[in-house]
């Protein structure tokens, strides 16, 4: 009941925020809302079913870059049809990437992950004719809910329709995947993650297990994706460099993946943080290092971790079990 | 016959770990599999379970070939096993462990939106299978908080709850106490009845054990079938005894 509570504070907190914050917060908070729907996606494949992907920006890029390609080659200027477009690819190309990945484990599958995305980055930034190289494409605004906002001033239409969308898009993808955690499918899964020989010998398939939360967490960073592209007006290759699946694997830690509202949480301190960090000191990723460091080392079960005494002896053999 | 090995051979490099085995389970079977250490048993239950794949030779399980369907697809089709070594899941209860086997049993895996706590003929399985085994006051325990006796009645119980057709257990009765070995035999025995198991295959050490239950004895040796018979019948054969269990033949 106390959790409850707390997220129904914090949710009323989050409605509130942009008549009562300054837009510049607010408009932060669009980044952190999309890489939460990624993080969501991630944590399913890290936290439930023990495989450390990174090469999720992947799928980051490909839900940014469909969303440019749709508004920009064609009529479709809707959110919602940028949204099932982005998951679609995202799905079916995770799919196939997927389908050869969850074969692997450990650093192997680790280390397969990053090279797709390094092979798509590569494509992102060779095939300028197609996708514009390094200068990326344009996103143009896209309409909510089939009302179309360009009359809107950027900084209004992004603070408040486009925020309040991003929200409710964040709040189904967090039921949905709260659904699933909860499903038989998500007790399979951490089956599959905590004993894949005994989960064999109980007929549960472990391929097929670790293939589905790949493609879902697919689908999840593609939505996310989608959604980082019309507040810049822009998406650009880096959105798929091998450091951005990093930055995600950061978030996921910081938060704690053994908790499933931690990766939210990550993702909220990240934004937060290099925000502020990167206005004080122009070298934020050493600070960033350092934190790093201090989670791995002191704190194995994130900022949740810290909260939740107890956590940390199932998160470290997660990670070691990960990482051996 | 519900399993059937053909000619299995097993090399681990150099090592010939199983040389030529074959053998059959027949309905309502107790089969014991015993041979000293390294004779090849645990390979062969691994063979006959899809976790192995042989060098050579044929599995067949209600006359179907197995040869490579896999540990899972085996399971699918009503072959359980334990592990000579436990087998749990960590961080999972006991009650989560069993839910689990009850929903591979169910085909429920792939439910992606289904509540599981609305489940009640799988939860109701599961809680059923941990009263047989005697593990319903702690169902609510993280299974690697549970004292060794008892991580190794549930990899048996897991198995069970799978209601197979036959099922492999590799030492169920390693690392417990002799005074509990009888009363956790008694529990198989009971399970087997009640979940509907057409044959037990068991690999033993305790001799009393064997003898007390099988109704046919296998003995390895060197990866060989040295002897396949009834208990009295093998109980006559004095040197396969010495060889086999390394004490006069006189102590059985």
């Amino acid at each position: 009941m106390k959790g409850r509570a707390l997220l129904a504070l914090l949710f009323a907190v989050v409605l509130a925020l942009p008549w009562v914050a300054p837009p510049y917060h607010v408009l932060l908070m669009l980044p952190f809302m999309a890489y939460a729907v990624v993080l969501l996606g991630l944590n399913l494949l890290f936290g439930y079913a023990g495989l450390v992907s990174f090469g999720h920006a992947l799928f980051i890029g490909l839900g940014a870059y469909t969303g440019a390609f749709v508004t920009t080659h064609t009529s479709v200027r809707s959110l919602e049809a940028i949204v099932l477009a982005a998951a679609l690819v995202g799905g079916v190309v995770a799919a196939l990437v997927g389908a050869l990945c969850v074969r692997y484990v450990k650093i192997y599958f680790g280390m397969l992950t990053l090279a797709f995305g390094m092979v798509f980055y590569t494509f992102l930034l060779k095939f300028y004719r197609v996708t514009g190289g390094d200068e990326g494409m344009r996103v143009l605004r896209p309409s909510l809910l089939g009302v179309n906002l360009d009359a809107m001033a950027k900084t209004d239409y992004l603070v408040g329709p486009y925020y309040y969308y991003s929200l409710a898009l964040l709040v189904l993808a967090t039921l949905a995947m709260w659904r699933i955690v909860h499903s038989p499918f998500g007790l399979c899964l951490r089956t599959v993650r905590d004993n894949p020989v005994k989960a064999e010998s109980l007929g549960l398939g472990v391929t097929r297990y670790r293939w589905r939360a790949f493609v879902i967490s697919g689908i999840y960073a593609a939505v996310g994706g989608a959604l980082l592209g019309p507040p810049t007006g822009n998406v650009d290759p880096t959105l798929s460099y091998w450091t951005q699946s990093g930055n995600i694997v950061f978030m996921t830690l910081l938060g704690g993946f053994a908790n499933f509202f931690g990766p939210v949480l990550g993702a909220f301190v990240f934004i937060y943080l290099q925000d502020t960090v990167m206005s004080v000191v122009p070298y934020w990723r050493l600070v960033f290092g350092a934190i790093l460091a201090f989670i791995v080392i002191w704190a194995p079960g994130g900022l949740m971790g810290l909260f939740a005494r107890g956590r940390p002896a199932l998160t470290s053999r997660v990670v070691s079990r990960a990482s051996s | 016959m519900i399993i059937e090995a053909l000619e299995l051979r097993k090399f681990y490099g150099e090592f010939c770990a199983l040389d030529g085995v074959s053998l059959g389970i027949e309905d309502g079977e107790f089969v014991s599999i015993i041979g000293p250490n390294g004779a090849g048993k645990s390979t062969l239950v691994n063979v006959l379970t899809g976790v192995l794949r042989p060098t050579s030779g044929r599995v067949r399980f209600k006359d179907q070939d197995v040869h490579g369907i896999g540990a899972a697809a085996l399971a699918r089709l009503g072959m359980a096993r334990s592990f000579q070594l436990v087998h749990i899941f960590p961080d999972l209860t006991v009650a989560e462990t069993l839910e689990a086997a009850v929903i591979s049993r169910l085909r429920r895996g792939g439910r992606l939106f289904a509540s599981r706590a609305r489940d009640r003929e799988a939860q109701e399985a599961a809680l059923e299978v941990a009263e047989l085994f005697g593990l319903a006051d702690r169902r609510g325990m993280l299974s690697r908080q549970l004292a060794q006796g008892d991580k190794k009645l549930l990899d048996v119980a897991s198995a069970f709850a799978l209601q197979p057709e036959i099922i492999l257990l590799d030492e169920p009765t390693s690392g417990v106490s002799t005074a509990d070995k009888t009363a956790i035999m008694e529990i198989l025995v009971a399970a087997a009845r009640r979940v509907g198991v057409r044959a037990i295959v068991q690999v033993e050490h305790d001799m009393d054990i064997v003898f007390g239950y099988s109704d046919r004895i296998i003995a390895l040796h060197q990866g060989k079938v040295l002897a396949n018979a009834a208990p009295a019948d093998l109980r006559a054969d004095t040197r396969l005894v010495d060889l086999m269990i390394g004490r006069r033949h006189g102590d059985l």
